[in-house]
């Protein structure tokens, strides 16, 4: 009789048909699988280099090599005008590259652990979160050298910097957002993943990063105020090499966009991650 | 209370999955009939209970299980679970050739919702039970298929579930492994676990389940006492038309 009467503590979990993905449920599975997080992060950072004799040091050598051949490039070859052209491009190249890697990457391993999704219950949008973390890590770490350089080249330091932490915040949601739709859909297309690989590198020509935007004529400059990503690198690249705060606009577009792609990730996430099972 | 609860539970797929975009276009209009992997199964487990599940290759053994884990959701009917789940579906998910068996244990750890402090708890227990102690701090490429094994299953069997869900997890191993693997499940079910074991061999079921269900394309057939079961799934498999025989 008494364990009649005493009270049932065994967690219920139902599942029925037509079940939608609830914003609240998801991110409550994601923090009760905290564990798991940690764990898909604290991989994606050691097993890159696990095989590799320099290791993590490859995250600080990797932007410095890069700048070294595009300053080679740019700086001797097509000269653009503009001060410390090296500090420019570090500063406008670290962001692109953690947008790039994390997008192409997120797509890469929600795919790669589809085979766990069809073994365990896990929140499927964990593996586009863990990617999009451990990728503001990468980026935090590789502003080691940007650090180095411009302590080289004399570049100073300007209480503007101190504003990169919202920058980079912004940045992350919007990148995390945009990821969120494109590894549901490239679940069902993979297609997307080779097109978008295609546009990637289109879109970086396109934006100011290794180019400055005064070189394009003022008329057409209305061009480049089209691209979203314009708007999200001046505004982590501006406090570092121009050391002043970005601009009123600058910052209200880059939240706006950083809004709709979250908003646009989670409808495609909850139309279409209910379906995935059959394509995992 | 129940355990676990199917009511009416149907799960069906897309005809055809479409790999590219080009493919989804054209075949947009072609009409083709879903596939049926389940058919209006109803069951439902008390506390403690053991129940095996039986019937041929394609039956939709696998896909009830996942759909009472919470992996595939159903198209009709609900599912509701009581109790700590373990999932055993398949051994060695997510496991990380890069990362050591050490390493695997703590991430293998968080699948099944354990945190880190408590697997290095249960690393020893784990580590001693799949007899691999020489080879624990290197990289899991390095391992043998059964060494895998034997890691997956002390790591599935030593985290604690109310709810244990095997899925053809004895056929992998040799006699001794074995042995020592239904003496965990053994153990599993005297601490009140509810279990349900999805298995071909059907000398186990008899032994480790009080009651079974009978599936054959999605649908249930019988379900009631394990050794009813099973020899009813033993008749209905000799009745079948015996195979051609090819004279040469």
């Amino acid at each position: 009789m008494s364990i009649a009467l005493e009270r049932d503590v065994r967690p219920v979990h139902r599942y029925f048909a037509g079940q939608k993905t609830r914003f609240v449920q998801e991110w409550r599975e994601i923090l009760q699988s905290g564990h798991l997080l940690y764990n898909l992060v604290h991989r994606d950072l050691t097993v890159r280099y696990k095989r590799s004799v320099l290791g993590a040091a490859w995250t600080l050598l990797h932007p410095l090599l890069l700048t070294g051949i595009l300053v080679l490039v740019f700086s001797h070859i097509f000269r653009f005008d503009i001060e410390h052209y090296e500090v420019y491009l570090l500063a406008g190249l670290l962001p692109w590259t953690f947008f790039a890697q994390t997008t192409v990457s997120s797509m890469a391993a929600t795919a790669w652990n589809g085979p766990l999704m069809k073994r365990v219950r896990v929140p499927k949008s964990i593996f586009t979160l863990s990617t999009a973390i451990s990728g503001v890590i990468n980026l935090v770490i590789s502003y080691v050298p940007l650090v180095l350089i411009m302590l080289l080249r004399g570049v100073p330091f300007r209480p503007a910097m101190l504003f990169l932490p919202v920058s980079i915040a912004i940045l992350a949601v919007f990148t995390f957002g945009l990821s969120l739709a494109l590894s549901t859909v490239s679940i069902y297309f993979v297609d997307v993943r080779e097109m978008f690989a295609v546009a990637l590198t289109a879109v970086m020509y396109l934006t100011p990063i290794i180019w400055p935007l005064k070189i394009v004529p003022p008329k057409f400059q209305v061009v480049v105020r089209a691209n979203p990503m314009y708007y999200l690198i001046e505004m982590v690249r501006i406090p570092i090499h121009a050391g002043i705060l970005p601009s009123g606009t600058l910052l209200s577009v880059g939240i706006a966009l950083a809004l709709t792609a979250l908003l646009v990730g989670w409808l495609a996430f909850r139309r279409m991650s209910a379906g995935f099972y059959p394509h995992l | 209370m129940s355990s676990v609860i199917c009511r009416d539970i149907s799960v069906s797929y897309p005809a055809q999955k479409a790999p590219s975009l080009k493919e989804w276009a054209l075949r947009r209009n072609t009409g083709l009939k879903p596939f049926r992997a389940l058919d209006g199964v109803s069951l439902s487990l008390e506390p403690g209970e053991a129940f095996g599940i039986i019937g041929g290759n394609g039956a939709g053994k696998s896909t009830l299980l996942r759909v009472i884990a919470g992996i595939i959701p159903p198209s009709e009917g609900e599912v509701i679970t009581r109790g700590v789940l373990a999932p055993i579906i398949e051994l060695g998910t997510g496991f990380d050739g890069e990362l050591s068996g050490r390493e695997n244990i703590l991430f293998n750890g968080s699948l099944l919702g354990r945190s880190r402090a408590f697997m290095r708890r249960c690393e020893e227990e784990i580590i001693d039970f799949s007899g691999i102690a020489d080879f624990i701090d290197a990289p899991l490429r390095t391992y043998s298929t059964g060494m895998i094994a034997r890691l997956a299953f002390a790591i599935a069997t030593t985290v604690e579930a109310e709810i244990v869900l095997l899925d053809e997890v004895l056929a992998v191993g040799d006699a001794a492994f074995r042995e020592k693997c239904e003496e965990r499940i053994r153990r599993f079910h005297e601490t009140g676990a509810t279990i349900m074991l999805v298995s071909h061999d059907l000398t186990s079921v008899r032994e480790v389940c009080e009651r079974a269900a009978w599936i054959d394309h999605g649908r249930m057939i019988t379900i009631g006492d394990a050794n009813e079961v099973v020899d009813a799934y033993e008749r209905g498999l000799h009745a079948l038309p015996p195979p051609a025989v090819v004279h040469v």
